[in-house]
């Protein structure tokens, strides 16, 4: 996995509340048996109309949003389904960072094991971000993760907060399969005990 | 110290737990199916690792099916080639693998308590969402993504953070008609989509302990809806009762399980993080009207009128809501008509819920203004025993299709589908857009709701239901 260290980028919004997971990616891209080539299915339903061209009532398909890294999204993003591949569409479609006052518990997790970065920030930060985001054409942010802060254009910065682990995993781009068969041994004496055969 | 069921099974499965971690947590009982696991099987081939406990390790075929002939191949070639994947990796890595053809095949969530597999006090994950609906059974269980699959196939392991608890205690007695899947909209309802984000949940009160088996997985098979992602009942005499001589089960007595799955209740005065509480007698009939299980009221409403509602960002999902569902502000619920019918899924796809539509349909057809009504069983085993009971024929005579099991159009990731615009009355758990089908419009209800909009053409309140 790439570590996740520092991240600037333009910040695409979406505005729409609980963003479940079968929106992010519908089903139909489901049937796929590999893990990349789904940039494409990303918001499949809202971002092509039936003839397959762009919907360009879709504000995330504007132009000036183009080359987004950044996602800024709504509360309860990624509930609904358990699917990993709406952050392997994210991820594909190049996005590495989500910004929303809460996230569904599965689709949070699953970002942190593809490497990518989601942070809760107050709901009137975020407010806020839609709002100057909106008002800049290729409005960038800085995500500083060792530092904990999001810098913005004029300089001034966000703070947020991250569990120290999955921080430390970022930073280093671990593979949490080959962290646990460290303590195989514990594992091991785990079902020793409870005889697990 | 007084421990809840979820202290007590968190702290009998730790494996290890430094500070500044994340606890390593065994797992007792693993859940593939064919959507989630191809790449979790392929990162295990890349990394050269073997699945370490494939005894513990049980796969179904269950979203890609069809539900019509079985002895003819899977049209759809990406299906086909995902269900064979599945079966291709089963055989590799030593897991047991129930193929459209055998007699234990079903909906993932269906089969688990069905043969046994799934037993109180157990960590039960599978990468799937509706994994919740074993806490029915006091375990605690709960839907992971595909990473974490791999993870828990290599190590048999899952890193975990503790969450938080939330009491949610349905007290009283429930008024006739009212069923557990009325109960548990009705909770999402009040907490909200994201109200249970960050907890588990333990379902307590009169109303949970006077509900089946099947209905309390109905209640915890809905517990993501509500954000947590893990639903857990305390295990009784009844729960006892369930498990008693299933196939899984085989050789261990009886006494002594019950034994051991006792030590895993709730003690009396145990503390929670959080307490919500319902009546049963303000719950009504649940219809949902909008794009989210949270949009939800009581049959006898109206939907919602937008200038009545304060909060800018509510306003305007609602809006987004009722355009996608095409429907008007402060429209009777019973007055939204239907053109298809799906009774089925893994949160009401069992026996008690055919058994319950069954004897709403008793004596009547589907209106001819309804395209589609399917009857699609959970498991292959519900087929039968619905079969033996004669429920078959109850439904077809009244003119519904009776299918094979899966999980059919409650994802519509095989040929069951809705085509764009149509409205369905649906038993299952996500009414997203296209959930159904592109275009497709869902409103989740119980059971008896779906088969009596499926008579009528239009949404009715089963509490005035003419019973033949
Ligand atoms: S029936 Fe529906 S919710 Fe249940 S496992 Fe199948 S697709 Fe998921």
């Amino acid at each position: 996995m790439q570590p996740f260290i520092k991240l600037t980028g333009v910040v695409a919004p979406l505005e729409a509340l609980n963003v479940d997971t079968d929106q992010i990616i519908p089903k139909q891209f489901l049937k796929r048996i590999g893990r990349t080539g789904f940039d494409d299915a990303l918001f499949f339903d809202w971002r092509f109309n039936a003839d397959g061209s762009l919907n360009p009532d879709f504000e995330f398909n504007a132009p000036r949003y183009k080359g987004a890294s950044i996602l800024l999204a709504k509360d309860n993003f990624g509930c609904g389904s358990s699917r990993e591949h709406a952050p392997w569409a994210l991820l594909d479609y190049g996005i590495l960072c989500i910004l929303a006052p809460s996230f569904a518990d599965i689709f949070y997790n699953n970002c942190f094991n593809n490497g990518m970065l989601p942070i809760r920030l107050p709901e009137a930060t975020i407010e806020a971000l839609f709002k100057e985001v909106r008002a800049t054409v290729g409005y960038q942010l800085t995500i500083d993760l060792p530092n904990n802060k999001i810098v913005k254009p004029d300089g001034s910065s966000i703070a947020f907060e991250l569990d120290a682990f999955k921080k430390e995993c970022l930073l280093n781009g671990w593979d949490t399969v080959g962290l646990t068969l460290r303590h195989e041994d514990k594992i091991a004496a785990f079902e020793k005990a409870r005889a697990i055969a | 110290m007084a421990k809840n069921i979820y202290e007590k099974i968190w702290d009998a499965h730790l494996v290890l737990d430094e500070p500044g971690k994340e606890a390593v947590l065994y797992i007792d009982r693993h859940y593939v199916h064919e959507v989630t696991s191809p790449q979790a099987f392929e990162g295990l081939r890349l990394a050269e690792r073997k699945v370490r406990r494939p005894e513990r390790t049980f796969a179904t075929m269950d979203h890609n099916i069809p539900t019509t002939d079985r002895s003819q191949p899977i049209r759809d070639e990406m299906s086909r080639l995902q269900v064979e994947t599945l079966k291709k990796n089963c055989d590799e890595f030593g897991v047991a693998c129930f193929d459209m053809k055998d007699r234990r095949n079903g909906i993932v969530h269906v089969i688990g308590p069905e043969l046994g597999l799934t037993q109180p006090g157990f960590t039960i994950v599978c990468g799937d969402s509706h994994t919740s609906t074993h806490g029915a059974f006091g375990a605690l269980a709960f839907g992971i993504g595909t990473s974490e699959v791999e993870h828990v196939l290599a190590t048999q392991t899952l890193l975990q953070k503790k969450s938080k608890t939330m009491e949610v205690r349905v007290n009283g007695v429930l008024p006739n008609g009212i069923t557990a899947k009325d109960v548990i909209l009705a909770i999402i309802g009040k907490i909200g989509t994201a109200g249970g984000t960050g907890y588990v949940i333990e379902y307590t009160g009169d109303v949970i302990r006077a509900l089946s088996m099947e209905g309390r997985m109905t209640v915890c098979n809905m517990t993501i809806e509500g954000g947590a992602r893990a639903g857990l009942i305390s295990p009784d005499e009844k729960t006892f009762e369930y498990l008693k001589g299933r196939e899984y089960l085989n050789g261990t007595p009886h006494e002594k399980l019950v034994e051991q799955w006792k030590q895993f209740a709730s003690d009396p005065g145990c503390k929670y993080d959080v307490l919500v509480e319902l009546d049963a007698k303000d719950i009504e009939p649940q219809v949902t009207w909008g794009t989210s299980p949270g949009m939800v009221s009581g049959v006898s409403t109206k939907t919602p009128v937008l200038r009545e509602i304060d909060d800018a960002n509510t306003r305007l999902s609602t809006e987004k809501a009722l355009q996608y569902m095409g429907l008007d502000e402060g429209v009777p619920l019973t007055a939204v008509t239907i053109n298809k019918m799906f009774l089925g899924s893994c949160t009401n796809g069992r026996m008690e819920d055919l058994r319950a539509a069954a004897k709403v349909v008793r004596g009547y057809k589907v209106n001819p203004k309804i395209d589609q009504a399917i009857v699609v069983p959970g498991s292959h085993h519900v087929k039968e025993q619905a079969e033996q009971e004669g429920l078959d024929k109850v439904f077809k005579d009244a003119g519904f299709e009776w299918r094979e099991a899966g999980c059919s159009m409650c994802l519509a990731m095989n040929d069951d589908r809705l085509d764009p615009g149509d409205r369905c009355a649906s038993t299952s758990n996500r009414n997203f857009e296209g959930r159904q089908g592109k275009g497709g419009r869902t409103h989740l209800v119980s059971p008896a709701m779906a088969v009596a909009a499926a008579i009528k053409g239009h949404f009715v309140d089963i509490r005035d239901w003419q019973y033949n």
